[in-house]
């Protein structure tokens, strides 16, 4: 079976001198990111990197001082959460932003109910058990209230909700934080299946397990700037984490040696 | 071979066909927390009971008819009540609301001689413009619901005393349309099984449409034989009901132009985007928002909605009473109409009801209304008994809400 990286990967996403500023606070200074079509790229830093900051920026809440995004080459402003789905970039947030009361096909067509006047709540039902069926989300019913259902089938709940406007682009802000061992077990499943359709997705995560084990490329953020672009598979965790916190003394390896001894 | 329905495959569902998996899923829903109507239902059967026995008046076919008439004004302000509820909200207003909508359409129809038409779609005005005023101020100011309600509560009575002016009270002409309907407008006996008839045939065709369309798309539906079922005791039950109605003057137009309203608002929140979205709003407001969902608009919309009906409520209350009095609207006429939504089952905290609950709770308090008044008690004896009720019904559905959420019921 070809994967789709044998094709020639289209740039998806490109970031180039991107800069944010808080008042006299630099969340973000002279920022670059490139991503191609079926990739996984990890979005890592330390708390006040800037990580929000950027996903904040490409999920339309608010736009960036100075740079360009660009969107398959073309140059883009997104100026809202509606701009930014309409170039397809779709993002799950941490909280998944679910309503507890509704049922599956519900929160999957939040915002955007398939005929209005009379809900045409069969395509919907079938829709949404495709879209399940591809993720292989194991969700046994699609009209039970999500209170009822465990973290990981809200997460997949929530990303195929993300996917319903085809997208070209996921960002994961976090999405295995809350999760147990199973639950993010099939959370990275997931990742690697959206991989393999061919979408560029964004997994911005604090856990270095998750990360090598479905990303392709890591992105460190460090004050607001880039601080490096590894290849998962030719790095190695030091080398990360020497990268996050900027220098090769850190508390991570105080404690590895205060451990080894 | 038939491959099972697409939403029924997993092999962790279980599966209950025919009559004794009805039977057995009821069961099991109520023994894990999800009532639905039966504290309801379980309420009335004790108060009908009750009152029965302490007046053998209360059950008859005159006292009955004569509450389904008396409960509809106030029933119109609960499903009013309910939309609010939904999104989390409260409407303190909507009494002095439909009092001064009934002092509005008394002073243009019996002072100024204007159209009765005009006149009552002058009222319906003037509720969906407090309406939208309300949701201006919610949305652009941020106040609370529950004080610009409560300013409103007082500010709109005080209104409509100034509208009804030194007079007080504007005696309605006994022969004027809209006091015919409060009154005099009943069902026909032999159209009223008609009607009953026409209801169970609408609900077994719309079901029937429904379920080819899910077979056709591979989805799971009810079986023939079950809407078969359902609308033959549609139609023996609201036979019963016509026929011993009949025995008196029969079901009153009021009550039923009082249940279209509600079928139609049940309709509006199930089954279009508009409702999806209010129970969004109420769920949760802030995914509602990321979604897209034009939030504020929603909340104006319930506010509108909810100014609206407690005007056309403040009408047919005063069609009932053939006057618009300075008392229109007042004392518990705000409290009764959210009892009963709460009653009925919506919850306070927003993302939970029907359009439903407003003539369920309604009938509840409307029947201890009438038994107490039956009784020769006064006042008194009723606020204390409808507040026992009220908060005997917040508290089983509070319990049964713990027992959903341990049971996956949400």
């Amino acid at each position: 079976m070809m994967s789709s990286q044998t094709v020639t990967s289209e740039t998806v996403l490109s970031l180039k001198n991107v800069s944010k500023n808080f008042g006299a606070v630099a969340a973000l200074t002279d920022v670059e990111l490139d991503i191609k079509a079926g990739e996984v790229v990890a979005l890592v830093g330390d708390n006040g990197a800037g990580k929000s900051t950027l996903v904040k920026i490409l999920a339309g809440v608010h736009p960036q001082d100075v740079g360009v995004v660009k969107i398959e080459g073309q140059e883009v402003h997104l100026g809202s959460p509606s701009d930014s789905i309409k170039h397809g970039i779709a993002t799950v947030f941490q909280d998944l932003a679910l309503c507890d009361n509704l049922d599956v096909v519900q929160n999957l067509y939040l915002g955007r109910q398939l005929r209005g006047h009379r809900l045409d709540e069969v395509t919907m039902e079938t829709t949404a058990w495709e879209l399940i069926r591809q993720l292989r989300a194991k969700i046994p019913s699609v009209r039970i209230p999500i209170a009822s259902l465990s973290g990981g089938q809200r997460q997949s709940v929530a990303i195929a909700r993300s996917l319903l406007g085809n997208p070209k682009l996921i960002m994961l802000d976090e999405p295995t934080a809350a999760l147990g061992v199973a639950q993010t077990a099939e959370v990275l499943n997931l990742i690697e299946r959206l991989r393999d359709r061919g979408l560029a997705v964004i997994l911005i995560s604090h856990n270095m397990d998750d990360i090598f084990a479905v990303a392709d490329r890591i992105a460190v953020l460090r004050l607001g700037r880039n601080n490096g672009m590894f290849m998962a598979k030719d790095t190695s965790r030091k080398e990360v984490i020497e990268a996050i916190t900027g220098s090769v003394d850190n508390a991570v390896t105080q404690r590895a040696e205060a451990h080894s001894k | 071979m038939s491959a099972q329905p697409t939403d029924l495959q997993d092999e962790r569902l279980t599966i209950n066909t025919g009559l004794s998996g009805a039977i057995k899923k009821s069961r099991d829903r109520i023994k894990s927390g999800d009532l639905g109507n039966l504290p309801v239902i379980i309420g009335l059967l004790i108060i009908s009971t009750i009152f029965q026995f302490l007046n053998p008046f209360f059950l008859s076919s005159a006292n009955l008819s004569n509450l389904l008439m008396e409960c509809s004004a106030v029933g119109v302000l609960a499903l009013g009540i309910v939309l609010v509820l939904l999104v989390g909200e409260i409407d303190l207003s909507v009494g002095s609301m439909s009092g001064l909508s009934a002092a509005i359409f008394a002073v243009q129809f019996v002072r100024n001689g204007l159209p009765i038409v005009l006149c009552i779609l002058l009222s319906i005005a003037a509720g969906a413009f407090i309406g939208w005023l309300y949701g201006q101020i919610y949305n652009r100011i941020g106040v609370p619901a529950f004080v610009i309600t409560l300013a409103g509560l007082l500010g709109f009575l005080g209104l409509q005393l100034f509208v009804l002016g030194a007079t007080g009270t504007i005696n309605l002409p006994f022969e004027s349309p809209l006091v015919q309907f409060g009154q005099q407008a009943y069902l026909g006996h032999t159209f009223s099984y008609f009607f009953a008839i026409a209801i169970a045939i609408a609900r077994f065709g719309l079901g029937y449409y429904g379920a080819m369309t899910r077979r056709k798309a591979g989805l799971s539906a009810p079986s023939l034989i079950s809407l078969a079922l359902q609308s033959l005791f549609i139609a023996l039950s609201l036979g019963t009901i016509a026929w011993y109605l009949n025995k008196s003057r029969g079901i009153g137009w009021m009550f039923v132009f009082f249940i279209i309203l509600v079928v139609i608002m049940d309709y509006a929140l199930r089954r279009t985007s508009w409702g999806n979205s209010v129970f969004a709003v109420g769920g949760n407001r802030e995914a509602a928002r990321r979604a897209g969902i034009n939030v504020k608009g929603i909340y104006t919309s319930v506010f509108i909605l909810c100014s609206t009906l407690g005007a056309i409520g403040g009408l047919l209350a005063a069609g009932r009473l053939a006057a618009a009095a300075q008392s229109s609207g007042t004392g518990d006429v705000n409290l009764n109409a959210i009892a009963a939504a709460v009653i009925g089952g919506t919850s306070l905290f927003g993302g939970r009801g029907s359009a439903y609950a407003a003539p369920l709770g309604m009938v509840v308090i409307a029947s201890i209304s009438s038994g107490l008044t039956l009784m020769n008690l006064n006042s008194s004896i009723r606020y204390m008994v409808t507040g026992a009720i009220v908060l005997l019904a917040v508290s089983v559905d509070a319990v049964a809400r713990r027992s959903r959420t341990s049971h996956g019921r949400g």
